[in-house]
């Protein structure tokens, strides 16, 4: 599984990531957590508000952070 | 090489440190002035300013809802109403500069097109709630209203401007597509609109009171009046305030409002505060010196020349300003001898453009529209600051 996070640097979006890697770590799924910091790519997701988080290509949250639970939650949806 | 360079270095801060020019009053002074600004910050602005507008801005983000006003950026939305939406919403979709680039080029890759994307980069940086809170509390409220009004106004203009420049183009490249806003969840929200009201004014309205400034000695107005009572207005929309807070709000609401506002703070304070330092270190508080010669600022950009606005201009647009600080800089600037009308047209070129933030924008609209958008920002903000600097 590709866990994408967006946005270009700003402090929000360092929490999001290790909010991701720590959702990966509780999950116990095999996942990849990648930062995008390429506006161009973030615009082709269609998000306007970062950070975002992108899971295997769906967009699942934009403008806020999900806290780990949350994002546990969405990567054990995917994989069932 | 390595051990060369090393050893330069300790000769070169033995030497430095050698002689130090300590007995020196026009070395000594900046640091000292450089504190006196910190320490006015502390005192007036940071109770009375600076939390109230953490407060709202963290309001603004928790309360709003941003997915509704993204929808009137998209493709199928009406043109005007697309010009309008995008420079007024700086105010409610952005706080720090970090998001205003993700809208822009969504805005003009999948939404309403170049003409609004580039009207919201414009006037994002200059509206959203504490740049126009800070600014008008610090450098008076004239200019704080010059350059909200600037901002909103000019940016329709300038994005007018971009897109019939670039109509051809724009007629064969169509915007398209849809924003993805993820998993929306309905913000918990369970006061009506009136209440929703009260609450922002209970905040803005404690600002606008704790500040009111000392009339001129001898006016009998309603202005001094209001000042005479002001301890009781500012106390009276505390109470309200704290009512609201205690009967319309629910605890799960107040955490992430709190939450937010915090995060601001921690995001935005210490970018500001060193701005404040460098500011009273390089330029010193208003009638005093720093360490730049206030003689040199007054021949660069005093008085309302055509050089001091274009000069202003310009370097405000290469310049990079981290979120409000482009306030104590500017305090600074004024007080060594800038004019009022360069001080609006350095505010209205500054914070919207950057060299990093050009070549973002280069990768997404070209080479050629980047440039013409400079060039606009230029002119206006160089005009802009002629007209008020002859106002004023």
């Amino acid at each position: 599984m590709k866990i994408e996070v967006l946005g270009m640097g700003c402090p929000k979006c360092k929490k999001l990531f290790q909010n991701a890697q720590q959702a990966v770590e509780k999950s116990g799924i095999q996942a990849e957590v990648i930062k995008v910091e390429d506006l161009n790519k973030i615009t082709d997701y269609g998000v306007m508000m970062t950070p975002a988080l992108v899971l295997d290509g769906k967009v699942k949250a934009t403008g806020k952070i999900p806290n780990v639970q949350e994002i546990v939650n969405w990567i054990k949806e995917k994989t069932q | 090489m390595k051990r060369n360079l090393k050893f330069l270095v300790i000769i070169g801060g033995f030497l430095l440190f050698y002689f130090l020019p300590l007995e020196s009053f026009r070395f000594r002074n900046p640091f000292f002035e450089a504190l006196a600004m910190l320490n006015i910050y502390a005192r007036e602005h940071v109770i009375f300013s600076l939390i109230p507008a953490f407060l709202i801005a963290g309001a603004i983000y928790q309360f709003m809802d941003q997915n509704t006003v993204l929808k009137y950026l998209g493709a199928k939305t009406n043109k005007v109403l697309a010009y309008f939406v995008a420079s007024v919403s700086g105010s409610i979709l952005t706080v720090c500069s970090c998001t205003i680039l993700p809208l822009f080029s969504g805005i003009y890759k999948k939404g309403a097109g170049l003409g609004p994307a580039i009207a919201f980069l414009y006037s994002g940086p200059a509206i959203n709630a504490l740049a126009i809170i800070l600014t008008a509390r610090i450098l008076g409220w004239q200019l704080g209203l010059a350059r909200a009004i600037g901002a909103i106004l000019f940016s329709v203009i300038i994005g007018l401007c971009m897109h019939f420049i670039f109509l051809s183009e724009e007629k064969e490249r169509q915007a398209n597509g849809e924003f993805q806003l993820g998993n929306i969840e309905n913000k918990i929200n369970q006061r009506n609109g009136l209440q929703n009201i009260l609450y922002f004014l209970s905040m803005i309205g404690f600002m606008v009171f704790a500040n009111w400034a000392e009339p001129q000695t001898g006016d009998e107005s309603l202005w001094s009046m209001i000042f005479q009572y002001k301890g009781y207005l500012a106390i009276g929309f505390v109470l309200l305030f704290i009512y609201i807070l205690v009967y319309w709000f629910r605890k799960e609401e107040m955490i992430p409002w709190l939450e937010s506002s915090w995060n601001f703070a921690q995001q935005i304070m210490p970018l500001l505060f060193l701005g404040i330092f460098f500011s009273g270190l390089l330029l010193g508080r208003p009638g005093e010196e720093g360490l730049i010669p206030s003689r040199f600022i007054a021949s660069l950009v005093g008085g309302n020349s055509f050089e001091a606005n274009f000069f202003a201009s310009i370097v405000g647009a290469f310049m990079y300003f981290a979120t409000c600080t482009e306030v104590p800089v500017m305090q600074g600037l004024i007080g060594s001898g800038m004019g009022q009308g360069p001080a609006l047209a350095l505010l209205l070129a500054g914070p919207a453009l950057s060299l990093p933030n050009m070549l973002v924008i280069r990768s997404v609209i070209g080479t050629r529209k980047t440039v013409t958008y400079v060039s606009l920002v230029i002119i206006i903000a160089t005009i802009s600051g002629i007209v008020y600097g002859s106002l004023v």
